[in-house]
């Protein structure tokens, strides 16, 4: 096990923090990504009817298979198209 | 492993001719008075001896401080009383008691360095029995975390990759220095966290420094952190100003800096890493990182690292150090708040005059040629420009003077919208002469190849109680 010694002022924790839940989804676009499970669209759908339905822009996408991650063009797509991304885990 | 309440030990290795000669008296002792015999490197050494201790982890070694092998030991009441080391007869008989030890060899051999105190082993072992004196946070990675890509994620880096930082590197930096390790250097902005030299030699670490260049970044960080400097504003500006470090004296040339040919340049591990230690100090110790408190429109590539040596040996002058009152022969870090650099191409004036009409020209255009006084800059006069002052027997106070002069300039060419150009000063500057540069603003210093009449001119940041002085500190060890 590597250890090193921390060279900053030591006033952050040691473990990055997520990024902060916004507060509101106003104006933000927000990606829906079907890891390719099953019925993993059925739950995307309809969050996507209520968040169209609160005006929320929303942006779909499907990874090929859920058995791999997600190929680097589409991380870099959703990355540069939406503000945050919901993905349905498993069904 | 525990040592003998009461008897007599020593510690000895293979590769060392001395214990070898020492070999047959070894074993004469541990016959008649119970010696044991801890080895550092080949267990079966030395074979005069029934059962020599494996020793090859080093840590009797270490705890029993062992500098020289062999070094002969007598224990009484599990405390030393004594203790010698190489082979001589005389200390030998006297700490054993015995007489006539080794007959057949000569009086004296000295020994040879003990294992335990090369050079990456005494750190490693410092850091296996956790006394290494270290104070900071201890990150531990993952198993399958990739070094390189862990200090990426953990926002360390300016970009490029990083040395890790481990206590056995951050160790065999602080041998660099002979200061505290604990000592404030200062407080860094915008956090305005404390600079300790540990810290400081953390970053000097991932930045890629020796450990003999380290008094050099000491001084770089004390120096910026100087309250003229004015760091903070240094850092915060959208303007593109980063902190140039003007190296003077001996360490130039102990730790191998560049002065010559591309001084300014890639290429040299001195002059590229102390600059990015710097750097890597405001960054991690203070906080400061573009696109947050450092506002900078765009910045300059010397913002990785910017650090040269002034080529004294080269030169007909005084070096910048000296003119800046630190004695000849001291070592010195001078800082200045800079831009880039701008060239100074003139290869047709071949006497004084001319060239140093042809400087100021340069010099007037820093900033806008509609603003002055701007502010400060360095100008790096290259060898063969150097010549052609020297062969006039133009001084440095004289080429000061000469330059000075030649940059007073009328008010009407600086009032807004004069030359058609919007930017400017008041109609009130019409009538009077300007100069470019506050007094002392300016700073020539002398560096590069022999070959080029190309000079430089690294224009700064406001200068003055508006902005930032230049600093000179001299480097401790």
């Amino acid at each position: 096990m590597t250890v090193l010694l921390d060279p900053t002022s030591e006033r952050s924790p040691t473990v990055r923090a997520r990024l902060p839940r916004p507060a509101r989804l106003d104006g933000l676009v927000i990606g829906l990504l079907d890891i390719a499970k099953p019925r993993g669209d059925v739950f995307l759908d309809r969050l996507e009817e209520r968040l169209t339905e609160r005006g929320i822009a929303v942006k779909r996408y499907k990874k090929p298979t859920n058995a791999r991650t997600a190929p680097l063009p589409l991380q870099q797509q959703i990355a540069t198209e939406v503000n945050l991304v919901v993905e349905g885990l498993s069904d | 492993m525990t040592l003998p309440q009461d008897g007599l030990i020593a510690v000895v290795k293979r590769d060392c001719p001395t214990c070898v000669l020492a070999a047959p008296v070894l074993g004469e002792l541990a016959r008649r008075r119970g010696l044991q015999v801890y080895t550092q490197d080949d267990p079966g050494f030395p074979e005069t001896v029934p059962e020599p201790i494996d020793d090859t982890a080093l840590d009797i070694s270490y705890h029993l401080k062992i500098e020289i092998v062999p070094t002969l030991i007598r224990l009484e009441n599990g405390r030393e009383v004594a203790r010698t080391y190489g082979w001589d007869r005389g200390e030998w008989e006297r700490l054993t008691g015995l007489a006539g030890l080794g007959s057949g060899l000569p009086e004296s051999r000295p020994g040879c360095g003990a294992k335990n105190i090369e050079p990456g082993t005494i750190e490693r072992l410092k850091v296996r029995f956790n006394e290494t004196g270290l104070k900071s946070r201890r990150i531990e990675l993952g198993e399958d975390e990739d070094e390189e890509e862990a200090m990426f994620a953990r926002g360390w880096s300016d970009g490029l990759p990083l040395v890790p930082p481990t206590e056995e590197r951050v160790l065999r930096m602080l041998d660099g220095t002979s200061r505290d390790p604990q000592e404030v250097i200062g407080l860094v902005p915008p956090a305005l966290a404390a600079a300790t030299v540990e810290k400081i030699a953390i970053n000097a670490v991932m930045a890629g420094c020796k450990p003999e260049y380290l008094p050099v970044v000491l001084a770089a960080v004390e120096a910026v952190l100087d309250e003229p400097f004015a760091m903070h504003g240094v850092l915060a500006t959208t303007q593109f100003a980063a902190p140039v470090v003007v190296v003077n004296g001996p360490v130039r040339r102990q730790i191998g800096m560049n002065a010559k040919g591309n001084a300014l340049g890639q290429g040299n591990r001195a002059n590229s890493s102390i600059g990015r230690a710097l750097q890597l100090v405001i960054r991690n110790i203070g906080e400061g990182r573009p696109q947050e408190v450092d506002r900078a429109t765009l910045g300059n590539p010397g913002k990785l690292g910017y650090c040269f040596a002034e080529d004294e040996e080269g030169s007909c002058w005084e070096p910048l150090s000296v003119e800046r009152g630190v004695k000849p022969g001291v070592s010195a870090v001078t800082v200045f708040a800079g831009f880039g650099l701008q060239g100074v191409v003139d290869q047709k004036s071949r006497d004084p005059e001319s060239l140093a009409r042809s400087m100021a020209e340069s010099l007037k255009a820093i900033q806008s040629v509609k603003l002055a006084p701007a502010c400060d800059a360095i100008l790096v006069v290259c060898p063969e420009h150097e010549r052609t002052f020297r062969n006039a027997g133009w001084s440095k106070t004289r080429l000061y003077e000469e330059l000075y002069q030649l940059c007073e300039i009328p008010g009407e060419e600086l009032v807004a919208g004069a030359k058609g150009i919007a930017e400017g000063g008041p109609a009130s500057l019409a009538g009077k002469t300007v100069n470019k540069f506050r007094p002392g603003g300016l700073l020539i210093v002398r560096a590069g190849g022999g070959a080029g009449m190309f000079s430089g001119i690294i224009g700064g940041w406001s200068s003055g109680a508006r902005g930032s002085v230049p600093v000179t500190k001299e480097v401790r060890p």
